[in-house]
């Protein structure tokens, strides 16, 4: 009779486990696959390189964590990157460069431009978040108004033009430490500890999983639901100013149509990762796991020779089934 | 009595809900030509009833014969079919849509080709409006209506299904006395027509003017059906409340202290006028009225989630500003919202975040981090002392059973250590057993000296738990009364419904 008991509780456990960590399942499954495939997946080198690709857009994912737990969305990180890139690059051109955006200015201490960058990003999503939470528009409509004006003062500021040649000091965060670490792929991990423990270690954290619950329940609980609303959207903002830093760093070079459809790839991690568009509900982890879902699929069907346009259609499939079961598992509730 | 005299039937109609035997064999007979009322207090299930009657819900068992004939399980659209429409509370129109659009939704008539025939939906709608007395142009937008238009297009509606019952559930309570009457008028004319209507409504005064019939229930049970014109209001009161006291808790007397909260002539823009009363330390100040008085309103305004246009409020003697909730959690006040859903719990999170969420400014230590440990800890004792029945604190609280969702929101509210705690009813949806278990809690608060404001429908757990009792009537406060034993609920219907002698 125990033993039936402790049988029939490994059971729910397992199906527990598969519901909560389905998308790892997936995960797991999609590099078996492609390594049996094409062994060179797992080599060392490949690896970094899945990190590395997915640090840009996952560093964004992050971001559009807090907002979507909110209960919001943020589509202007990827003109924010651009936005924030283009006044980097302008601050830090090396003496070295053929056209200067500012001539008579010598070389910046690097943290200028990189300061530059996190407090346009910053202050570019406070702004979204200010309008949400004074004037209650919709943020997929505040957001996608800072999308085009974000873009629009980046094609002002670099007058259509990419800006080159950067400092070796900023070029050395799109390279390797040790020879073989990316830089990118450790100010990725960087920003996910402090992600993590913003959202689940600060009071800051549990507001946002509050407004996201309930928002009117928040305000009667003394949550200062405006606060939180614009400090949600300039934390999205400032991981865009961030991704602009490693953009930056690895292209060697920003131009102001950068990053161009970044936010829906950094949406798509989000969701991927089961964070939910009805609010409450999400983790850092989840945002991270599904940034690498995208990358190791991109990286894979690359590698075992998949057309680049297969590869989208793949990707679109993957994020309505992810939905679809996120979906399925919190209906089940009832 | 032969059938025929009957266009409705309903006898031995039981509906159960999860936990909730919401209808325990009631009846209501309608003849055609009358305009019945169905009156009880909340949660009498008058509503239940006419849920069940326009296909909204089915009976859990009972029978329903409509128009001569026994009818089996329906939903809204049958119930459309076969001539029985509702008028609900709420309106839920289609807004930025004309009126005849509105009327025909769903049932719009085509031209030979497939496509709507506007031509022909305006001239019906003219035909149904005029029979109503309507003069609107069925082109107007329904968004620039008023409640009470919309109310009569809903009624239009009604008229084009070529409904013999109407169903109104509080028609009137969004309505102005000169659109009350024109709504009277139509009632009539409908009546007049042959057609029959079920009229819920609060307002005694309005019952007696326009209904024939009077279904009075009580807990989810049948009381009695009586001709409007042969009842006295005093034994339509005592039909409607008739209910044992001594069920419920009674009131343990405990040192009242000096004035703790005080309300000076808090006027809102139109959901209340001049309110103003007092609650000491210890005492508890029950404040009864009927849905819609304005209750909730108050409490909500004194706790800063409306504001109000004038009006003071004084804390221990000194004027304190309130214009958000958390300034009312700063002066130590705490709300227990009325409607758990809508503002009270965030469904799909941890009990644990359920229990701190106004209060986490406690836990945090220098660098700013939530003290998880002692959180914990905190949390744990509050489960244990007003004993939630949760398998731990990480469990989703939507998991709950309401009751247990009550008690994690109390426990919220304690954690942050009120001084005055505002409870808009505490007990409602809750078992019997739990909901003693929160009277316990209520009454040792008091004891504690917290001054507890308590807004409830039920009479009895108004009369078994304050100390004093303010009822409200449409805004306005009709009386402040001690709870004495000579107090009766017939005297606090009357202040409710303000027909004092």
């Amino acid at each position: 009779m125990t033993a039936t008991g402790s049988s029939v509780i490994n059971k729910i456990d397992f199906k527990q486990i598969l519901q909560k960590y389905g998308i790892v399942f997936v995960l797991i499954l999609m590099i078996v696959g492609i390594s049996i495939a094409e062994p060179a997946f797992l080599s060392r080198s490949n690896i970094f390189n899945v990190l590395t690709q997915s640090s840009i857009f996952g560093i964004m994912a992050l971001g559009l964590t807090f907002v979507i737990i909110s209960k919001g969305i943020d589509l202007s990180v990827g003109s924010i990157l651009a936005l924030s890139g283009v006044v980097l690059a302008s601050l830090g051109q090396a003496a070295s460069a053929t056209s200067k955006y500012f001539p008579n200015m010598g070389e910046l201490p690097v943290f200028i431009p990189i300061l530059a960058a996190l407090s346009i990003g910053a202050l570019c999503g406070g702004i979204s978040g200010a309008l949400i939470a004074k004037t209650k528009i919709p943020a997929f409509i505040a957001t996608l108004g800072m999308m085009t004006i974000a873009r629009g003062m980046a094609l002002i500021y670099s007058d259509g033009r990419p800006i080159s040649t950067l400092v070796p000091s900023l070029t050395a965060l799109g390279g390797k430490i040790f020879g073989f670490i990316p830089v990118p792929v450790i100010i990725f991990f960087i920003a996910i500890g402090i992600s993590s423990v913003l959202l689940q270690m600060t009071k800051f954290g549990k507001n946002v999983y509050a407004i996201g619950g309930n928002i009117t329940a928040a305000e009667v609980s003394g949550v200062n639901v405006s606060k939180n609303l614009i400090l949600i959207y300039a934390y999205s903002g400032l991981l865009a100013g961030l991704a602009a830093v490693v953009f930056a760093g690895r292209v060697g070079s920003v131009h102001p149509g950068a990053a161009t459809g970044y936010e829906l790839t950094a949406i798509a991690a989000t969701t991927i990762g089961g964070t939910s568009h009805a609010g409450g509900i999400g983790t850092i982890w989840g945002a991270f796991v599904g940034a690498l879902v995208l990358a190791v699929m991109r990286n894979g069907l690359t590698l075992i020779g998949v057309d680049a346009y297969w590869q989208q259609i793949t990707e679109g499939v993957i994020i309505i089934v992810a939905v679809v079961i996120d979906m399925r598992k919190n209906a089940k509730k009832d | 009595m032969s059938e025929e005299k009957y266009i409705l039937q309903m006898s031995n109609i039981v509906k159960t809900f999860p936990g909730v035997k919401a209808l325990r064999g009631v009846e209501l007979n309608v003849k055609p030509g009358e305009i019945h009322a169905l009156m009880g207090e909340n949660g009498a299930g008058k509503s239940t009833l006419v849920n069940c009657l326009a296909g909204i819900h089915n009976p859990t068992s009972g029978e329903i014969i409509y128009d001569g004939e026994k009818v089996g399980n329906y939903n809204t659209a049958q119930a459309l079919e076969m001539g029985i429409s509702m008028i609900h509370q709420e309106l839920s129109p289609v807004f930025h849509r004309p009126i005849m659009e509105n009327i025909w939704l769903g049932r719009e008539p085509l031209n030979r080709f497939g496509f709507v025939d506007h031509k022909k939906m305006y001239e019906m709608s003219k035909e149904v409006l005029k029979e109503i007395d309507l003069d609107e142009d069925p082109k107007t937008l329904m968004v620039s209506l008023t409640v009470a238009k919309m109310q009569m297009i809903e009624i239009a509606k009604a008229v084009s299904y070529d409904s013999k019952l109407i169903i109104m559930d509080e028609p009137t309570s969004a309505l102005t006395d000169k659109e009350v009457k024109q709504l009277f008028r139509i009632m009539r004319k409908l009546k007049d027509q042959g057609k029959s209507i079920i009229y819920i409504s609060h307002k005694i005064e309005e019952v007696y003017e326009v209904t024939d019939k009077v279904t009075i229930y009580r807990d989810g049970q049948f009381i009695g059906t009586e001709a409007t014109s042969n009842l006295v209001v005093s034994k339509l009161i005592n039909m409607m409340v008739g209910r044992d006291v001594n069920e419920m808790l009674p009131k343990v007397k405990c040192p009242i202290g000096d004035i703790k909260l005080e309300i000076k002539n808090l006027t809102h823009s139109h959901l209340f006028k001049d309110i103003s009363f007092t609650v000491k330390r210890g005492e508890i100040l029950g404040i009864a009225g009927l849905v819609g008085s304005g209750r909730t309103e108050v409490i909500e305004t004194v706790f800063g989630i409306r504001s109000s246009v004038s009006g003071e409020i004084f804390i221990d003697g000194k004027k304190v500003e309130i214009n958000k909730p958390r300034d009312a959690i700063a002066h130590h006040m705490a709300l227990l919202t009325e409607d758990r859903r809508l503002s009270g719990i965030f469904p799909m999170l941890s009990v644990r975040l359920n229990m701190v969420i106004a209060n986490i400014s406690t836990y945090l230590n220098k660098l700013g981090l939530v003290k998880e440990k002692m959180l914990k800890n905190e949390c744990d004792e509050y489960v244990k002392k007003i004993q939630v029945k949760t398998p731990g604190l990480m469990q989703k609280i939507e998991k709950l059973s309401g009751g247990n969702q009550q008690k994690v929101l109390v426990a919220r509210w304690l954690m942050t250590k009120p001084d005055i705690l505002f409870l808009d009813e505490p007990t409602r949806g809750i078992d019997v057993g739990t909901k003693a278990e929160i009277h316990k809690i209520i009454t040792k608060l008091a004891g504690e000296g917290k001054s507890i404001v308590m807004i409830s429908s039920e009479l009895p757990e108004v009369m078994g738990m304050s100390d004093r009792i303010l009822i409200m009537h449409e805004g306005r406060v009709t009386g402040i009364v001690e709870n004495t034993k000579d107090l009766t609920q017939e005297d606090l219907m009357a202040y409710a419904t303000n027909t004092v002698a």
